[in-house]
């Protein structure tokens, strides 16, 4: 393919100043492609730097290392290359009360990315349009409505439509239906996938809902303490997870009765302490059952490449970097 | 095994008033939750399920009218003399409330507030001892007991949500009720806390009423579930049919929304349910689900459907499912909508 991808992320890092002086590495080194029209879900627990991820490829955090890539073409740190960027990339905030001003119409609310980038034309008839893309309908009775006076499902279409206005190429959506009812989760995600499929919009998904990830992404990416552990085609990793950690947390959700729970004990671990070796090896289940004994050396002193993240099933786990220790399926 | 009633409603109703007019949040509920079982509780926001949890304790809003009966291990919680309620507040019933961060008093540390209803209910107890005591539960709920020296800002999500079981247990009730207990908690931590509660039911036989929008998380932690819409219960069966094979429209929206993971029927296919739930304080006429209701059929919207039989060991509140859980013609007179 000539045509290069929408977003690149090469070697990405992004630090925290730490209590004690020490960095938090939140995200540690991060390769991934993002391909046009693409839906790609990036997995994990709170801390392992999903939404830190997320918020450096808005532009709104500065990579400590690595490099950003829009259309092949390495992401400035200037004014003007951000503005640029942030018009094409826009972000759908999760718990919708709290990212509405409750004193402001949705009206404003919708129209305030025009406002700032101050683009021309009609604002009420942009608005009109993105409202009823975001499938509220007919638009025209919502313009002047309060958030109190909307539904859940109906403030995040809001978002969704503030988010649209600016006709961006790249959706940034943060647990976009966490906070939603069940009923209205399904509406909402089958929204963003016919965006996908009308507009050729790109979307980022971050979510801890692997459910999710199976209900409308192409690609999972599974992140770990700020790393990528494993990455692949939707199906080939949910079907077939070769991390450790990807078994344990497909093993928990409700939603995969078949699997005999795999429950990890312990805390989500701290970005300030990364472990040497395989960031996983303090929790990993396959080193504490023994299963890893043959590789348990490199676990916990031989540090893992980063995964490409360009299309094929990947995993950063030395029991699947030689094949005859495969894990077994569970 | 089926162990006795911890907990009993008898047609529950609370009502509160509004400026629009009374507000029906529960209208008529029957629901009982034995020794040694996990009851599951199952609704959208506003379906009146956090109201029903309140008066379990009598903890409903002052304005609330209640009518119906409340029992807690046979005695009537709402007709009870105060001092009465008091004892039995903790000892044979206690909460654990959702956001255990706003729950836990920042200034004070954790083993104090454990230690807290220990010594009220049991004014004899030296400080020393509900200090022990309170050591023991965090060991209980899986938490060293030094870290009864710990402010809550210093535990994650997931231990403060361990905290608030360790304070509930802290007089040795027999009835829990959770009321969301791991919403806020990442999957892997709401994998611990679930592991816990259904270890303590078991080891301690308690009855346990666990109250969540997330109807998976039921499927698989629960004996029974209750589907609640519009204040009344629509649904009741055990835990996996509901999930698996609900019988009631609602409740096959409900498990429908939440996808199998593995199952190419939900790849790329989210499905929901289009529609917001009534307001409480302007039902509609007949059937409260009739306006969103994919297989509703004339009679739903002049006919208030009852909780009935449907099949062997499970009840549906729907016109359209017959006494042995079958499917009733006529064909539906709407499509259904993905």
């Amino acid at each position: 393919m000539s045509q290069p991808p929408l977003l690149e992320l090469r070697g990405l890092q992004v630090h925290y100043a730490g209590a004690r002086g020490a960095p938090v590495r939140a995200v540690d080194g991060v390769d991934l492609t993002v391909r046009r029209g693409e839906i790609i879900a990036l997995a994990g627990e709170s801390g392992c730097g999903k939404t830190t991820l997320a918020r450096t490829v808005l532009g709104l955090e500065r990579p400590a290392g690595g490099q950003i890539l829009v259309d092949g073409v390495a992401l400035g740190s200037r004014r003007r290359e951000l503005t640029a960027w942030r018009r094409r990339v826009q972000l759908v905030p999760q718990d919708p009360m709290g990212s509405l001003n409750p004193r402001r119409t949705v009206l404003d609310a919708v129209a305030e990315g025009l406002r700032i980038h101050r683009l021309p034309g009609d604002e009420r008839a942009l608005v009109i349009d993105a409202l009823e893309r975001a499938g509220l309908r007919p638009a025209e009775r919502f313009l002047g409505r309060f958030p109190h006076e909307l539904s859940g499902g109906q403030r995040q279409r809001v978002l969704i439509a503030g988010a649209l206005v600016l006709g961006p190429e790249l959706l940034v959506a943060d647990e976009p239906v966490s906070s939603l009812d069940a009923s209205v989760r399904g509406a909402i995600l089958a929204l963003l996938l016919k965006l996908r499929d009308e507009l050729g919009l790109t979307v980022l998904v971050v979510t801890h809902d692997l459910g999710l990830a199976w209900n409308i992404a192409d690609r999972l990416a599974v992140m770990y303490l700020g790393r990528l552990v494993e990455v692949g085609p939707t199906e080939e990793v949910l079907a077939d997870p070769q991390h450790p950690y990807t078994q344990a947390l497909l093993s928990v959700v409700p939603e995969s009765r078949h699997l005999k729970p795999i429950v990890l004990r312990g805390e989500p671990p701290d970005p300030a302490k990364i472990p040497n070796g395989c960031r996983f090896n303090p929790r990993c289940p396959a080193l504490a059952s023994g299963r890893a004994s043959a590789v348990a050396g490199s676990c916990t002193s031989v540090g893992l490449e980063v995964l490409h993240g360009t299309g094929e099933h990947e995993a950063a786990c030395w029991l699947s970097a030689s094949p005859a220790l495969r894990p077994l399926s569970y | 095994m089926v162990g006795e009633p911890l907990l009993e409603l008898r047609d529950l109703h609370v009502t509160y008033p509004s400026l629009q007019g009374p507000v029906r949040a529960v209208r008529g509920v029957d629901l009982t939750v034995r020794a040694g079982t996990v009851v599951g509780l199952a609704g959208e926001s506003g379906c009146g399920k956090s109201t029903l949890a309140s008066t379990v304790l009598r903890m409903q809003a002052p304005s609330a009218q209640v009518s119906g009966e409340v029992l807690v291990d046979g005695e009537d919680v709402m007709t009870m003399r105060w001092g009465r309620l008091r004892a039995v507040r903790w000892a044979e019933a206690s909460m654990v409330f959702q956001g255990a961060l706003h729950s836990l008093n920042p200034v004070r540390r954790i083993g104090q507030q454990i230690a807290e209803p220990i010594t009220l209910h049991e004014p004899k107890t030296t400080a020393r001892a509900a200090a022990l005591r309170a050591g023991e539960l965090l060991e209980r709920v899986g938490l060293p007991a030094n870290r009864a020296r710990s402010y809550p800002h210093q535990l994650s999500g997931g231990q403060r949500q361990r905290v608030m079981i360790a304070m509930a247990l802290a007089c040795s009730p027999r009835l829990l009720v959770a009321d969301e207990p791991t919403t806020a908690l990442d999957v892997m931590v709401q994998a611990q806390v679930l592991d816990l509660l259904t270890g303590l039911v078991r080891d301690l036989d308690l009855g346990l009423l666990l109250i969540s929008h997330d109807l998976s998380v039921l499927g698989t932690t629960c004996d029974r579930v209750a589907v609640m819409y519009a204040g009344r219960i629509v649904e009741e069966a055990p835990a996996r049919a509901v999930f698996a094979d609900a019988r009631h429209p609602y409740g096959k929206a409900l498990s429908a929304a939440f996808p199998t993971i593995g199952d190419p029927a939900s790849r790329r296919a989210p499905r929901g349910l289009a529609g917001d739930p009534p307001f409480p304080g302007a039902l509609p006429v007949g059937c409260s689900f009739e306006p969103r209701c994919p297989s509703a059929i004339g009679a739903c919207s002049s006919t208030d459907p009852q909780l009935l039989p449907a099949g062997p060991d499970r009840q549906a509140a729907c016109l359209r499912v017959a006494a042995d859980g079958s499917w009733l013609s006529p064909e539906p007179t709407r499509q259904e909508t993905p």
